[in-house]
């Protein structure tokens, strides 16, 4: 069945977009990501315009994080001071990617930024990810190896303006969180991502947070991030189709149920593997775009730009 | 037979009668088979035909035979062409140059090829052919090379079906009667399109006929275009509530079906 569009102005294949949708959305039920950065770079290959997607993934991040959210929060596993003062950080840094997103759309560089962006962050998490669960793997198989320390005291903890965070047991600055918060901010306005596979590590090794509070701190940081963006990207660009991220979120919800269900009966460890390993294919299949010789050199884009 | 419709189509059109510079006496009396498309939720491109006739007092002059070229043009406005080059080793936009007037979509379709049934002067005068049809004023200072970037946008429009020329494509029965069908894009640009019509012999034209079909945005569409780009605010405020409404609803059906 054909759809038309109605802000990114083309005709796609409604049953095309569910089965996109659910296929993110088992992957974001098995690894507990928001799946803004596979459904993103999907929607580019699909051939709909890069603001629509980035938008429109911002918006069905936010989807994707309220349930996770609401899970969470059963457990009380969220520590909401840490969560606002990320928040902050991240208000600040969504507003400042908004801006930049705008701009880099004139100057026409901005497919090439986003790509960019993807790039890099997608090979640097799943690097790393498939470096920390391979290591965990093999240590599993030895017992008896070391393991390491929870909390470590850093650098970051000597910085001014300190803040109790109760839930998450920690004394620190409140300048990490909220530099950690803008930059996932940021990279949600210009990639259409909540950020989470970004803010879980960050909270982890950067600020030492205790594992049961990081994941529902994060998702409750990017469901307000990815909320805002949303708006702004609507107001500010008009991108946010609402028919699409109806579609791609049906979609969503139903595999993420469908994925959770798979993500019990695997093991931590190989389902960190795998998500790392999915991470540095999408990596890669960005770069390819970006250093082979493309088909098409030249590119239309309506509008008069300096 | 074809008189008496000629009568009817006579009478039902409106003719445009072009006298003073129409030796022959020969005028095109043509209609559309819809002046208005609507782009709903399941749009997914449409067919207009454009029929006519050509009426005359006298028999049929000798010579040339008759034909007809008809034209559709989408909305014009502004375009950026870019073009990607190798720097540092990645391929990005370095150079553009900006169109200032092309249609967004342009199909040509004629009863012979295009160079037999019109004249180069004729095609300057009426702007028929795509290049004729784009207006690039002052490209050339902005790239060296300013005029490829002009035949690229001919040449991806056309791939993309964007612009299509289909020769020999109306179907003219005793140099009187004619129909085109012409095919609209799934992906169509709101706005008025303009249908022309020209009858030419020997490449001059005889006469010339114009039509709108206006094309809207409707329903569900028209609504949600609408609201997005006049109460930008709400329309967000809508898509984040949907959002939360559906992640919310989700967990909340399924944790009902787990029990």
């Amino acid at each position: 069945m054909q759809l038309y569009l109605p802000i990114a102005e083309l005709s796609v294949n409604a049953f095309a977009l569910l089965g996109l949708g659910g296929i993110v959305g088992i992957l974001s039920g098995m690894f507990g990501v928001g799946g803004g950065f596979i459904i993103t770079p999907l929607l580019f290959f699909m051939g709909i315009p890069p603001a629509v997607a980035v938008a429109t993934g911002a918006n069905l991040v936010v989807a994707s994080s309220v349930s996770g959210v609401l899970a969470q929060l059963k457990r009380k596993a969220v520590d909401f001071r840490m969560g606002f003062v990320l928040l902050a950080g991240g208000l600040i840094g969504s507003a400042l990617g908004i801006w930049v997103f705008a701009w880099l759309t004139t100057l026409g560089q901005i497919d090439l930024f986003v790509q960019l962006s993807y790039v890099l962050f997608l090979g640097l998490v799943g690097a790393m990810m498939f470096k920390e669960s391979l290591g965990a793997l093999l240590r599993a198989r030895k017992p008896g190896a070391p393991i390491r320390r929870a909390h470590v005291h850093y650098a970051v903890h000597k910085l001014p303006l300190k803040m109790k965070f109760r839930a998450s047991g920690l004394y620190i600055s409140v300048i990490p969180p909220m530099l950690a918060g803008a930059a996932v901010g940021f990279l949600s306005a210009i990639m259409g991502v909540g950020g989470g596979f970004i803010m879980v590590p960050a909270m982890i090794y950067l600020l030492g947070m205790p594992t049961k509070v990081v994941v529902g701190t994060s998702l409750f940081q990017i469901l307000f991030v990815t909320a805002f963006t949303t708006v702004m990207h609507a107001v500010s660009s008009q991108t946010v189709d609402m028919v699409l991220a109806l579609l791609l979120i049906i979609g969503g919800v139903i595999g993420a149920q469908i994925g959770s269900k798979i993500g019990l009966k695997l093991r931590a460890e190989q389902l960190r593997i795998l998500l790392a390993l999915m991470v540095l294919a999408v990596c890669l299949r960005i770069a390819l775009g970006l250093l082979l010789t493309p088909d098409e050199l030249y590119s239309i884009a309506p509008g008069r730009f300096p | 037979m074809i008189r008496v419709l000629l009568c009817i189509l006579a009478f039902a059109l409106p003719a445009q009668a072009q006298e003073a510079e129409n030796p022959t006496g020969e005028t095109i009396v043509a209609g559309l088979s819809q002046n208005l498309i609507a782009i709903t939720t399941s749009f997914t491109g449409s067919e207009i035909l454009i029929y006519g006739a050509v009426k005359r007092e006298q028999a049929i002059p000798e010579g040339a035979p008759l034909q007809v070229i008809a034209t559709v043009q989408g909305p014009s406005g502004p375009l950026t062409v870019r073009r990607k080059e190798r720097k540092f080793g990645i391929w990005m936009n370095t150079s553009a140059v900006t169109i200032s007037r092309a249609p967004s979509f342009y199909a040509i379709a004629s009863s012979a090829p295009l160079n037999e049934a019109l004249s180069e002067t004729e095609n300057l005068r009426h702007q028929v052919t795509v290049p004729s049809a784009i207006r690039a004023v002052g490209i050339a200072s902005e790239a060296e090379d300013a005029p490829v970037f002009l035949d690229a946008l001919i040449r991806l429009r056309q791939e993309k079906r964007d612009y299509v020329l289909n020769e020999n494509s109306v179907n003219l029965l005793e140099s009187t009667l004619f129909r085109a069908d012409v095919a609209l894009p799934a992906n169509l640009t709101e706005g008025e399109y303009r249908v022309r019509l020209f009858i030419t012999r020997d490449g001059a034209v005889i006469d010339k006929h114009e039509e709108i079909i206006t094309v809207n945005k409707d329903g569900l569409e028209r609504w949600i275009f609408n609201l997005a780009h006049e109460q930008p605010l709400i329309y967000g405020l809508l898509a984040l509530f949907m959002a939360v409404f559906a992640g919310w609803g989700a967990s909340a059906a399924f944790g009902l079906l787990r029990r």
